[in-house]
């Protein structure tokens, strides 16, 4: 095994750094990008590379539902509202210069710096975790099929009342008389 | 009174490795030892010889499916079609594909260069990755190694998920273009795969439920039980149970639809759009566009193959099951058994391009859809449908654990009316007002129409 600087360098590091590295560049990508169809690009390449990292952790059905529900589904529904709009063309913000930029940056690597003091000791102390029987099923459709509807079976119902509650009222918003 | 806890067997979850233990599999592990250099491959190359196993005969069987579907259409139509390149014509596409190749690739100056670029490639790539699941081959014996790419236990989503995103080839095609009939070709394009991936999931999502798994092997080899769970020497295939006839009657539309195909081409329809999303382009990024339409329709026959139609058997007949009955033949049973399932892939492609055919005609029959048909035929009809056959098949499920197997079917057939007339009296009578309307419509319009007279200029000298 290769070491560089006292980490292993296994294939699951390999293709975690590659996508993670794209997946990160797509997501600056976003708001880089003056024209919205390729910020929109940017943000469906960010969402399938997430729906393939969570492959190499073996949590199908989670990376799976991602394909689904934002790269198959929503971004297609926002391409589709981009286009509709004609915000196609390259039209080139011109953003004056003021104070709010320095305080901007300044705000947000403090942000950075908090989230980051937050969530680096503990991924620093994180292992591999070993193989355990009893922790294969976790994430598999029928593990959560049946924690769905058994102990969350309220908080799921109620969930789908309220997606229910939000197409009826894009209905009502749209089409006042029916 | 049942708990929904410890309801039924049929809904119980089948988790372990072997969910359909057959006779067969104690038989053909017999045969293993001669293949036991396939499990002694590294995983990862064992990987890299399905992917090819998988990718290779559809990068050769392409060339020959646009061959067939020319020869196949103008027989239709009564033509001949191509014969001169080779025998009957064989090569014309090859030839077809070095011109493609030759050709200026000519870009038009004011696209979206980036987007343009990446069109074609993203609509190649859903082509060729949907197939990750699809089991070609039985699931049991030597030959379950080389078969399905991933055999994961989310396979039905997987196809769904992969199938949903290839709308953004088109989409993009069409709005990089920078032509005004390119987008409104892109945007026809993704408003109908949207609406037709709904009736398509739900239809899918019936034959999960009447399996009980989402792993596409456990589809197939649920397939290869008694048919109904009464007739012993037929095979249950979900196109011979009365749920997956309706199921796979939907889906079989709602493929036609998600690739673009022949009633289904508003996306691409000439006599209004040009030619759609590729009007802007040449050379060979038009030609990966074909493809990937090509490979995504051999595909999706491969997956109504795989989860209505047996999957890899030749007859929906278990041979084994014969040679158990009829000792005294049981050495023809077998024999054919075993060429059922080492001639597999051949009769699994035998199925694509049955699948294919009717793709193709499909193409010669029908004429193309109105926008508003496409809509009302998606949403009105299809998806009603397949949910209705969602609710029957789980509300048949839960009645036959319950009550038993008659009860079950009086619930079932109770329940389809039920819905039926629901369904009639709240969607379908304003579908039947909406072709009312338009009727009468069009048959003013004529009327409406005003015929100019132009009066000749007259000459100036006179």
């Amino acid at each position: 095994m290769i070491n560089v600087a006292g980490i292993e360098i296994t294939p699951e590091l390999v293709a975690f750094g590659g996508l993670a590295t794209v997946a990160a560049l797509a997501a600056i990508g976003v708001v880089a990008f003056n024209n919205a169809v390729r910020s929109a690009l940017c943000l469906v390449v960010n969402f399938f590379l997430l729906a393939v990292l969570y492959f190499t952790l073996n949590a199908e059905l989670l990376g799976i539902s991602q394909v689904i529900v934002y790269t198959g589904a929503i971004m297609v529904l926002f391409l589709f509202v981009i286009m509709l709009l004609n915000l196609g063309a390259p039209q080139i913000l011109h953003e004056k210069w003021d104070f709010k930029r320095p305080a901007g940056i300044v705000l947000a690597l403090v942000f950075a710096g908090l989230i980051a003091g937050q969530i680096l000791p503990s991924l620093m102390s994180a292992s591999r975790p070993v193989s355990n029987p009893a922790l294969d099923a976790y994430g598999s459709p029928q593990a959560i099929g049946r924690t769905l509807f058994s102990t969350y079976v309220f908080p799921f119902e109620a969930v789908s009342i309220l997606l229910l509650i939000g197409i009826v009222g894009s209905i009502l918003l749209a089409k006042r008389r029916i | 009174m049942a708990t929904l806890t410890n309801i039924p067997h049929q809904i119980e979850l089948r988790t372990s490795e072997e969910p359909f233990p057959t006779a067969k599999t104690q038989r053909v592990k017999s045969t293993r030892t001669m293949w036991n250099w396939l499990e002694h491959l590294h995983p990862a190359l064992l990987a890299l010889i399905r992917v090819l196993l998988f990718v290779l005969p559809i990068l050769v069987i392409v060339p020959l499916l646009i061959w067939w579907e020319r020869r196949l259409l103008s027989w239709m139509q009564d033509r001949i079609g191509p014969n001169r390149v080779g025998p009957f014509g064989l090569l014309q596409t090859i030839a077809d594909g070095v011109k493609l190749f030759l050709k200026e690739d000519i870009t038009p100056a004011k696209v979206d260069r980036l987007v343009y670029f990446i069109a074609p490639a993203l609509a190649l790539f859903p082509a060729f990755a949907i197939g990750g699941t699809l089991p070609w081959g039985p699931s049991f014996g030597p030959l379950h190694l080389l078969t399905p790419i991933a055999d994961v236990n989310i396979g039905i989503l997987y196809v769904l998920a992969i199938s949903s995103l290839g709308v953004y080839g088109v989409v993009l095609a069409g709005y990089a273009s920078d032509n005004k009939y390119s987008l409104m070709g892109g945007l026809r394009s993704s408003a109908q795969l949207i609406s037709y991936e709904l009736a398509m999931g739900m239809s899918l999502a019936c034959m999960v439920l009447a399996t009980g798994s989402l792993r596409m092997t456990d589809m197939v080899s649920s397939q290869e039980q008694p048919l109904w769970g009464a007739v012993s020497f037929i095979q249950n295939w979900n196109l011979l149970t009365p749920f997956g006839v309706i199921a796979g009657l939907v889906f079989l539309i709602c493929m036609v639809a998600e690739t673009n195909r022949a009633p289904f081409d508003l996306p691409e329809a000439e006599n209004e759009l040009i030619a759609g999303y590729h009007t802007e382009y040449s050379s060979m990024k038009f030609a990966v566009f074909f493809m990937g339409e090509y490979a995504s329709m051999f595909i999706f026959s491969g997956i109504f193959a795989a989860v209505f139609l047996g999957g890899y058997n030749i007859l929906p007949i278990r041979w084994h099951y014969l040679a158990e009955v009829m000792p005294a033949m049981s050495g023809l049973w077998d024999f054919i058994d075993s060429i059922n399932y080492w001639l597999a892939p051949i009769w699994f492609i035998g199925k694509m391009i049955a699948g294919i055919s009717f793709y193709i005609w499909l193409r010669a029959t029908l004429p193309r859809l109105r926008y508003d048909q496409l809509m009302a035929l998606g949403w009105k009809s299809l998806l009603p449908l397949a949910t209705t056959n969602f609710i029957v098949i789980a509300l048949w499920l839960v009645t036959t654990s319950v009550f038993g197997v008659a009860l079950g079917w009086v619930w079932a057939i109770g329940a389809f009316v039920v819905l039926g007339i629901i369904y009639r009296l709240t969607i379908g009578m304003k579908g039947v007002e909406d072709r009312l309307h338009n009727r009468v419509v069009t048959l003013e319009e004529p009327e409406r129409r005003q015929v100019e007279v132009v009066e000749p200029p007259k000459a100036a000298t006179s």
